[in-house]
Formats: structure tokens, sequence, C-alpha cells
């Protein structure tokens, strides 16, 4: 399961909104009106960092995150996606499919 | 209340729990209440903010507006709009649709006496809008009893109208009393037969409560039977976490305490801007005590919110003296500051309710001064809709009427 995450594309849910606060952030979703907070600036980084890149690893890379720490991001955007905070990115192919 | 001039800044640890955080305040607050007017209908017996007439210094329509556009700006995402009785201001329904489209979801509070079947109609067709109908007894007698006569019928009648136009999940918001703790298993049921969810809250010595708070507030026992309830049925039944104090039980059982933030919010996490834009720590707190400014006067709500010196304080590690040395403190860090404040208790001691017992000590001692209640909108003269909290029974210690010392028939003073 998180190896498979990490070769996965997610982003950040069109529905979420997230608001800065000074140990990480507030995540809020305007349709199912779950909130959410993410108590590392890392990891905000990375769930902003989620739809700029082509997967969950290439985002941890991109953040700094040592390989050593990923599973515990993994199971952290995990607990995000039960919410819907993040969803699985629909390419167009996808989408066409 | 000073408005520092520069914001304080706290040295907050890495990562550490959520409640460390929170203690430390937040850049605008999770859960905003706004009362938008002091007029009500009702003359609730206990209402916490002791509504009944407008107050003629009512925030307009267009500054109503420009707080509403300040609340986007700070990524407040949705407020508690209640009163009074929000409802009946003429330009209710425009602000609502303002702070809609502004990503400002609203949930408001009502105790239903416009939710016609038009405007049921109009509710179920928005997004982001949650409605809570107060309802405090599961029947009319309990119910009118502290909201006054006719009003369980009102507020039966909005939950009716919002199924038939297919509005989903209103809530029903039960203040729990002393008289309607027995009714839980009645309001669950009423609350599914409307399709509503059950929303419980805790009783406030505040505004109007102060006055009826020792013949409405739930008994130690009573205390018990809720959290039980709260433990069996909790998991579809909403609180707004206002039972912390309740959470030593748990810890007691070995058990964890209640889920929720287990947390005095005041100036931290949460916050009240009543109708005229003064804003105070907390809902429950409308008194001058709890006022960290207001948003005309003193550079608008995120300036008071953000650098209020009464926030700031509230921010700051607390002293919660005796109560630090019991074992259960981590359960319910010393309870409710509202409670304390509105019984003459010292804001370091217990909470009135505190459940093992040290509130009912400090209560009874005699050094206890309550507090003026400055903030009074009640109706100068009481209309029909007057709760009237009178019950007629019998003196036990009487088996028959008195007998007058004046009686001369024989049988005067015999019973049969």
């Amino acid at each position: 399961m998180t190896t498979q995450m990490l070769d996965e594309a997610w982003d950040l849910s069109p529905a979420v909104a997230l608001r800065p606060e000074p140990f990480g952030a507030m995540a809020y979703h305007f349709g199912n009106r779950k909130l959410t907070f993410l108590k590392r600036m890392e990891l905000v980084e990375v769930v902003r960092g989620l739809a700029g890149c082509r997967d969950v690893r290439s985002t941890l890379q991109t953040a700094g995150v040592s390989e050593a720490q990923w599973p515990g991001y993994v199971a952290a955007l995990q607990g995000l996606a039960a919410t819907d905070m993040i969803r699985p990115r629909v390419t167009s192919q996808e989408a066409v499919a | 209340m000073t408005i520092l001039e520069t914001r304080p800044v706290v040295a907050r640890p890495e990562g550490g729990s959520l409640i460390e955080q929170f203690e430390l305040g937040l850049d605008a607050p999770i859960c905003l209440t706004w009362e938008l007017t002091y007029a009500c209908n009702l003359e609730c017996a206990h209402c916490l903010s002791s509504s009944g007439k407008r107050d003629p210094r009512e925030l307009s329509t267009e500054q109503c507006k420009d707080v509403i556009d300040e609340l986007q700006r700070m990524l407040v995402f949705y407020v508690n709009i209640g009163g009074g009785e929000p409802t009946i201001r003429p330009d209710f329904w425009e602000l609502l649709d303002y702070a809609v489209s502004h990503d400002v979801g609203v949930k408001f509070s009502t105790n239903g006496v416009r939710l016609n079947p038009e405007r049921a109609r109009f509710l179920a067709s928005t997004d982001y809008v949650d409605v809570q109908i107060s309802l405090d007894g599961a029947t009319p007698e309990v119910n009118d009893y502290v909201r006054g006569p006719g009003s369980y019928d009102t507020a039966i009648t909005a939950l009716a109208n919002l199924q038939d136009a297919g509005f989903k999940d209103a809530k029903i918001s039960v203040v729990c009393t002393r008289q309607n703790i027995g009714q839980l298993d009645e309001f669950k049921a009423l609350a599914d037969h409307y399709g509503a969810t059950l929303r419980l809250t805790r009783l406030r010595p505040s505004g109007r409560g102060a006055d009826v708070w020792d013949e409405l507030h739930p008994l130690p026992e009573q205390q018990r039977e809720l959290y039980d309830w709260l433990v069996a049925n909790g998991e579809d039944v909403l609180t707004g976490d206002s039972f912390f104090h309740l959470s030593a039980f748990g810890v007691a059982d070995g058990g964890s305490a209640l889920p929720g933030l287990n947390l005095c919010g005041a100036g931290r996490v949460v916050c009240l801007i009543d109708p005229i834009g003064d804003v105070y720590a907390c809902p429950f707190a409308i008194h001058d005590n709890f006022l960290a400014g207001n948003l005309l006067a003193d550079g608008g709500f995120e300036n008071v919110w953000q650098r209020s010196e009464l926030f700031n304080d509230l921010r700051s590690p607390q002293t919660s003296g005796a109560c630090t040395k019991c074992a259960f403190f981590d359960a319910c860090r010393g309870g409710c500051k509202a409670a304390k404040f509105f019984t003459g208790l010292p804001l370091d001691g217990p909470d009135p309710e505190c459940v093992q017992g040290y509130g009912e000590t400090a209560l009874a001692s005699a050094d206890r001064v309550l507090p003026e209640q400055g903030k009074d909108h009640s109706k100068t003269n009481p209309t029909r809709n007057q709760p009237i909290m009178l019950t007629l029974t019998r003196r036990e210690d009487l088996q028959a009427p008195p007998v007058s010392a004046c009686a001369e028939n024989p049988l005067a003073g015999f019973t049969f």
C-alpha cells in the first residue's frame, strides 16, 4: 500500500482550502465540511507540491523529505485521502476512457 | 480592552500536540460565532446572550458585508450565526447569500419562527448552509417550560418544513438540563424521524442562564447519565466539544476522554462577534471581562483577533491553581472559564460542575460573589411568549387542606 501510493499521482481536492497557521496549516473541505490540521510545515509543503509533481515520490524528493521519513508522510497522506482532502489525479486519458 | 501595537511572537514547540498548539492560539479562529441581532421573538429563561430587544447600534447590512469580506480574506471558512433570533433581521437572507458566495459557509441557529415552506425550499437549494433548530425538551411540557409557550410547535413545524423541502441533515440543538436529561433517547428518535442530527450542548450560567442555573443545571448523577449516553450513542451525535468537563469520568473508568478538543478554546480557537461588533473571547462570555475590542473601533476583526491584549493573555500559559494537582487535570484542564466566572468561582479553580465534586465544595464557599450581568437586552415588558417557570405541586408535609384557627365545625381537622 505504502509503496503503491509513492508511484501514484495525487492532487489537493478542488473543494479544499489550506489556511497557513504558525505550526503548519488548517485544511477545510467545503464539500464534506471536514476540518483537518497539518501539524508540520514540511507536510504542508508536500501537500501543496502534489499537483506540480508526477507522483508522490517526486513530491517528497522535491520537498527534501529524507527517505527514512517517507512511510510517515505516506501515512499522513493516506489519512488526508480518507476524508477526500487529497484525491488521485485523473489524467486526461482516464477521463476520456 | 487594549489593542497591542505589535503582535507578540510566541515561541512554539516544533511538532507537539494539537492541544499545545491551540493553547497558543491560531492566526484566525476555527469556529467563530456571530450573533447578528439581540432581537428575539422568544424570551427563553436561560438565554446566554440575554436577548430580547434589538440594539440600536446593530451593524448595518453594509457593515456586515464588510465583516464577511474580512472573514473571507482571513480564510475563516464558516461561521455559526445566532442571536437573538437571526432570521428576524430583514437582511438575514441577503447576508446568508453574501457569505456563502464569498466562501464563508454558514451554520445558523434559529427557533424556527421564519422557516416556512418557502424558506425551507430556498435553504434546500443552497450549498454550505447548515440549519440548527433549538429545542430544549423532547415534549412541549419540558421545552416550553424554559423556551416559552408555543416554542415546541414552532420548532417541530420548522423541522417538518425542512424535511418536506428535501433539506438534508438539519441539526436539532439541545441544551442539556435537569429536566431533559431523561429524554435523550426521545431526542434521538425525534432527530431520526426528521432526518436530522442531534446536537447536545452544555447549559452555561451565562446571560439570563445565571438566574436559572441553580434550578436547571444537571444533577451530579445526571452528569454520569449524560456521559454514559454520549459514550453509547456519541458517534452520531454532535456536542460542539462542550462536555469536556465530563472527560474525567472516562479517565477514571480507565478509558479516554470524550472525542474532541477537550480544551477551553476561548480567544485561542473560538470567539464571538456580537450584533454591535464587539468581540468577546467566547459565545458564553458576553461580559466586559471577556471583551477583546470592537471591530469598528479597533481596526477590524483581524486586528482584534491577533492583537488584543485579552486574547494574547488567554494564549499565554495559564495557571490552573489547585486543579493541576488533580489526577484528572489532563482530561478536563480545569473546565469552562465562563461557567466558573458566572458562578463566582475563581478562573484558576475547579469548574462548578467538576465531576470529582470539587465544584460543589467551591460553590458552597461563603466568599463567592456573582458577577454583575452587565449586558441585558431582555424585553422591558415581558410578552405572552415569556416562559412561566412554575409548576403546580402538593406540599409533601400536608395530608389535608389547612384548618383555620376559627373553624367551628366539630369535624374540622379530621382526615378520613
